[in-house]
This record gives structure tokens, C-alpha cells and sequence, in this order.
């Protein structure tokens, strides 16, 4: 700290006029700022330093967490398992000469047989990725350029991840043909046009199986039966799935899928990969070296996520029935209480097919994002945490046929494990009062209160 | 339930409610309480002795995670008193 502090006030020197040692204590924030750095320096006098460093902030309190689908917490048991590999099991999992390596690639070996278990695997079908990112992407390009001397098209949707997406559209840039299939208005695809959409020169049909913004369920067991018919590879991206449905992908005839950690309380930075061996699968790298993980994905294992994730995995095949249980029971509380106290809610996605942990709402009249900052007691989002910086309405809710002003009105709230009974009546009680009050303040809201179509206006502007 | 047993959930609830976390120490009162209830009606010696043993596990667990949580505890939430 000291040393860092030193070489900035240093190398700041030639544009901050007054910077001594005693009169520029920079504390944490300033060191991880360089930009706001020249403010603070020329700003602070010893006075306001010692100022800004006694007095506390009254304890202001954390908003609850709704927003699962971006992440989750990570749960005590994932991290007492992880604790021993961050003390004293630091061996490289890699290494065959001796204990230390051992040890930790035993610990490792089970996390993958626990990856394997949850979604009906054999353990050496797993490889390990720094998440599901980095999995789509190994999937889809790995595929499609290991069989481009034949097969030059892929299948996809409409609705997938923007790492799915984004995939596809670079492997357009190197000659690729690519067809997004559109989906129907509760989300769900149609799986007439999936079969017509499959042609000879298909490698790999790719359809994520819950969506991370609607939350619904995409028939698996359906799309792998004509997949498997029709003699081409079938991923699916289940970051959002793992854990919280039932998978088996065998029966499903899954042959690539993407798994999570930080999706099913699990630490983040870490992934899985199911590739099927019979018949077997073969990619093209996209990280090479060592030839660790079957060659698929070299570099040295961090054999301490890998270690959380597999305790995830088991905490969350284990604990499937009571977390399904439980969220259900709050989907079905937070569902009812927003029916019975806003009018004029639409939701979004098919109401059965679905995930129960993710109830994505449109709140007609009301803007999403000024709603998401009336609420910022609940901490939950207008869509996916990839673009949430962006005030463009969600592509998955316009896929769906919503107008964009109901795709700008909605809010995504993501339901776990650790929620509570209180957590949900809180936000059903703030938002009772919040939609209300801002839509007191819509002109729009007015109108169709007065009974006037907003349909037959004639808007000045054309846009 | 028996008198040891009786002890070990009085010892895991106790524990569970050191979390300084809220939705931590929620669902720990909460799983804790119905997993005794779920297995209240196991007779099976063999099948008791499992369970007992990983409620001591969980128990150890719980000591040594409710004292790291304890010393990263942030602000409360919206929810709590």
C-alpha cells in the first residue's frame, strides 16, 4: 500500500502542483482511481483527509437481492469446501510427481464427477472452462470449425445468450451460414421450424434451455429427438438450467452443454463443458498448450473453483426438490400479490414452460428503468446484467412480439435459494406504491384512464 | 426424537443463527428445521447413524462459516429490524 501510494504521487508529480507526502495520504479508492487521482490531490488538505477518514457514514441499509439469473450468492457450504484448497491443498493439480498434486487433483477429479452427476454424465465427458461463456463459445466455434470441410451451417435462435449470438455471427465472418429461428410469443420456438430450418450442411443446432431473461424451458427432449434424427450435433446453453431442472443428456440426446457456477451458488470464473464421448463429439480448441482436459481446454485447472463448482453442483442435485419447492412458493406469492395490487401487468414468457425462480413483468405505462430506480430497495434488473448498461429495450422481449414500449417496462425479478417470505412481500409492497405513483405521473396513463385507444393517436413526430 | 438428537438440532439452530447474513441465516434456521422434520419418522438404526453423522458434519460447517461470515458482515438489509 504504502510502496503503490508512493510510485503514484511519484509519477502524478508533473501535473499535481502541491503533492507531498504528507498532505496527499491517498487511501484505497484513490489508488484504484487514477483518474479522479489529480482532484483528490490538489483538493486535499491534511484537515479534510483526517475529515473523510473519521467520520463514519450512518449505516445505511443493502437493498435485497432479486436478481439470481445475473448471479448468485455463493453458498457457506460451497465455500468451506473451497477454504482448504485456498490454505493448505495448493497443488497443482497437473503435477504427477508428488503429493501436493495428488491431493489436489483427487479433490479435483471428484468435483467433476459431481459436475457429471447433476446432469446424468460420466465424469471424463466434463472439461472444465472459466465459465459458460467461455463454454458456448468452445462449443459452437469449436464444432463448426472442425467440421467446416463438410458442414458449413449452424442453427440457433433468436433468444439465446449474446455469447451464443456473438459466436454465430463471427463464424459468419469466416464463411459460416447462420439461421436464427424465431420464437413464438410465449418464447418457446417451434420445433416445425427448427426441422425445416436443418439441412445436410448443418453441424450444430444450438438452443439454450431456460432463458436467462424469461425464464422459459425450450422442449429439450423434442429438439434432441429431431437433432438426433437428422445426424447433427445438439448444444444447449444451460447456464440458467443446471441444478434447477431436471437434465439427463442422454434422454434429452444432448450432446454439448454449457454449465455455470456463479449461475447455481457457485463461485464465478468457473464452468463446465459436457462433450459426449459415444458417439463422440470432436471440437476444435480454442485455447491450446498443455493439452489439459482432454486437449480441449488447456491450462492448469483452478483446481479451487473447480472444486466449488462441483460442490454446487451437489448441493444443487441434492437440494433440487427443496429449492424447486421453495421457489415455486414464491414465484406463486410474488405472482399473486403483484396480480391482486397492480393492474395492468403483462408476463412475460410462457406461464408453464418455465423455470419458476425468474417472473419477468411488463408494467404497462411505466418506464423500466425509472421503476428499477423507485425500487432500488430491491436490487433486481430491466433484463440480462450483459446489457444492463444500456437503455436499448431487451432483444429477447422484442422477439417475443412486445411492443417497445411494454419491452422498456419490464423488470426481471430472479427468486433463489436464500430468498425469503419478507423479501418478497417487501417488493410487493414497494411496488404497489411505486407503479402508482409514477404512473400518476404518465400523461399516457391519464388518456387510457379517460378511455382514449392509445392505438388511434397521431403522434407529431414520426420515429 | 431422542435426547442426543434433540441436542444436536438445539446446537444447529443456535449455530444457524450466528450468520450475520440475512438470507444465509434464514434458510439455515429453515433447512435445519426441515430436515429434522423430514426424517422424524426414520426408525432405521443404520439409516439414523448416517443422518446423525452429516448433521455433525453440517454442524462443524456451520461453526466455521457462521464465524467467516461474521467477520465480512456488511449493513443489514431493507428487511431486517
Amino acid at each position: 500500500m504504502y510502496n503503490s501510494s508512493r510510485y503514484l504521487v511519484k509519477s502524478m508529480r508533473s501535473f499535481v502542483s502541491h503533492s507531498s507526502k504528507n498532505n496527499c495520504i491517498v487511501n484505497n479508492r484513490s489508488v484504484n482511481n487514477i483518474g479522479s487521482f489529480r482532484n483528490f490531490a490538489t483538493l486535499a488538505t491534511p484537515n479534510v483527509t483526517a475529515k473523510e477518514e473519521t467520520v463514519e457514514k450512518p449505516q445505511e441499509k443493502k437493498p435485497i437481492y432479486l436478481d439470481m439469473q445475473a448471479t448468485t450468492p455463493i453458498d457457506p457450504r460451497v465455500l468451506d469446501a473451497m477454504l482448504p484448497l485456498y490454505t493448505e491443498s495448493y497443488g497443482n493439480p497437473h503435477s504427477k510427481t508428488h503429493d501436493y498434486g495428488w491431493t489436489s487433483n483427487e479433490l479435483v477429479e471428484a468435483a467433476r464427477e459431481q459436475v457429471a452427476k447433476v446432469i446424468g454424465a460420466d465424469p471424463k465427458e466434463i472439461i472444465f472452462t472459466s465459465g459458460a461463456t467461455e463454454s458456448n463459445n468452445l462449443a459452437i466455434k469449436g464444432v463448426a470449425r472442425f467440421y467446416r470441410d463438410k458442414k458449413k451451417h449452424i442453427v440457433t435462435t433468436v433468444t439465446e445468450h449474446k455469447c451464443v449470438l456473438d459466436s454465430c455471427r463471427h463464424l459468419e465472418t469466416e464463411g459460416f451460414k447462420v439461421t436464427y429461428i424465431p420464437v413464438k410469443e410465449n418464447g418457446l420456438i417451434d420445433l416445425k421450424v427448427l426441422e425445416d430450418a436443418i439441412t445436410p450442411e448443418t453441424s450444430i443446432v444450438s438452443v439454450m434451455m431456460v432463458n436467462n431473461e424469461i425464464g422459459i424451458i425450450q422442449p429439450m427432449k423434442e429438439i434432441g429427438k429431431i437433432c438426433k434424427a437428422k445426424g447433427v450435433f445438439f448444444h444447449t446453453d444451460a447456464a440458467q438450467a443446471v441444478g434447477k431442472i431436471p437434465i439427463d443428456v442422454n434422454e434429452m440426446n444432448i450432446d454439448l452443454l454449457s454449465i455455470s457456477g456463479h449461475k447455481i451458488y457457485g463461485p464465478k470464473g468457473v464452468g463446465g463443458l459436457y462433450v459426449r464421448r459415444r458417439p463422440r463429439v470432436r471440437l476444435d480448441p480454442i485455447i491450446t498448450g498443455g493439452g489439459q482436459e482432454r486437449g480441449l481446454r488447456s491450462g492448469t485447472l483452478p483446481s479451487t473453483l473447480a472444486v466449488g463448482f462441483g460442490k454446487a453442483c451437489e448441493i444443487a442435485r441434492l437440494e433440487m426438490d427443496h429449492d424447486k419447492k421453495w421457489v415455486k412458493f414464491l414465484y406463486d406469492r410474488l405472482l399473486k400479490g403483484i396480480q391482486e395490487n397492480v393492474p395492468q401487468v403483462k408476463i412475460n414468457g410462457d406461464l408453464d414452460a418455465r423455470y419458476f425462480g425468474n417472473l419477468n413483468v411488463s408494467f404497462s405505462f411505466v418506464e423500466g428503468e425509472s421503476l428499477l430506480m423507485a425500487i432500488k430497495d430491491v436490487a433486481c434488473s430491466s433484463g440480462s446484467a450483459c446489457t444492463s448498461s444500456s437503455l436499448e429495450p431487451s432483444y429477447v422481449l422484442r422477439s417475443l412480439g412486445l411492443e417497445e414500449d411494454m419491452a422498456h417496462s419490464s423488470i426481471r425479478f430472479g427468486i433463489g435459494r436464500f430468498t425469503t417470505i419478507d423479501e418478497i412481500d417487501f417488493t410487493i409492497n414497494l411496488l404497489t406504491k411505486h407503479v402508482q405513483r409514477l404512473r400518476d405521473m404518465s400523461p399516457l396513463w391519464e388518456m387510457v384512464q379517460e378511455g382514449i385507444d392509445l392505438k388511434t393517436i397521431e403522434w407529431d413526430q414520426e420515429h | 426424537m431422542s435426547n442426543k438428537t434433540l441436542q444436536l438440532y438445539r446446537q444447529l439452530i443456535r449455530e444457524s443463527k450466528k450468520f450475520k447474513s440475512y438470507n444465509f441465516k434464514e434458510y439455515s434456521i429453515r433447512r435445519v428445521s426441515l430436515g429434522f422434520r423430514e426424517n422424524k419418522n426414520v426408525k432405521n438404526s443404520e439409516e439414523l447413524d448416517k443422518l446423525y453423522k452429516s448433521a455433525e458434519e453440517n454442524l462443524q460447517m456451520l461453526k466455521r462459516q457462521t464465524l467467516i461470515n461474521s467477520m465480512y458482515a456488511h449493513n443489514k438489509l431493507v428487511v431486517e429490524q
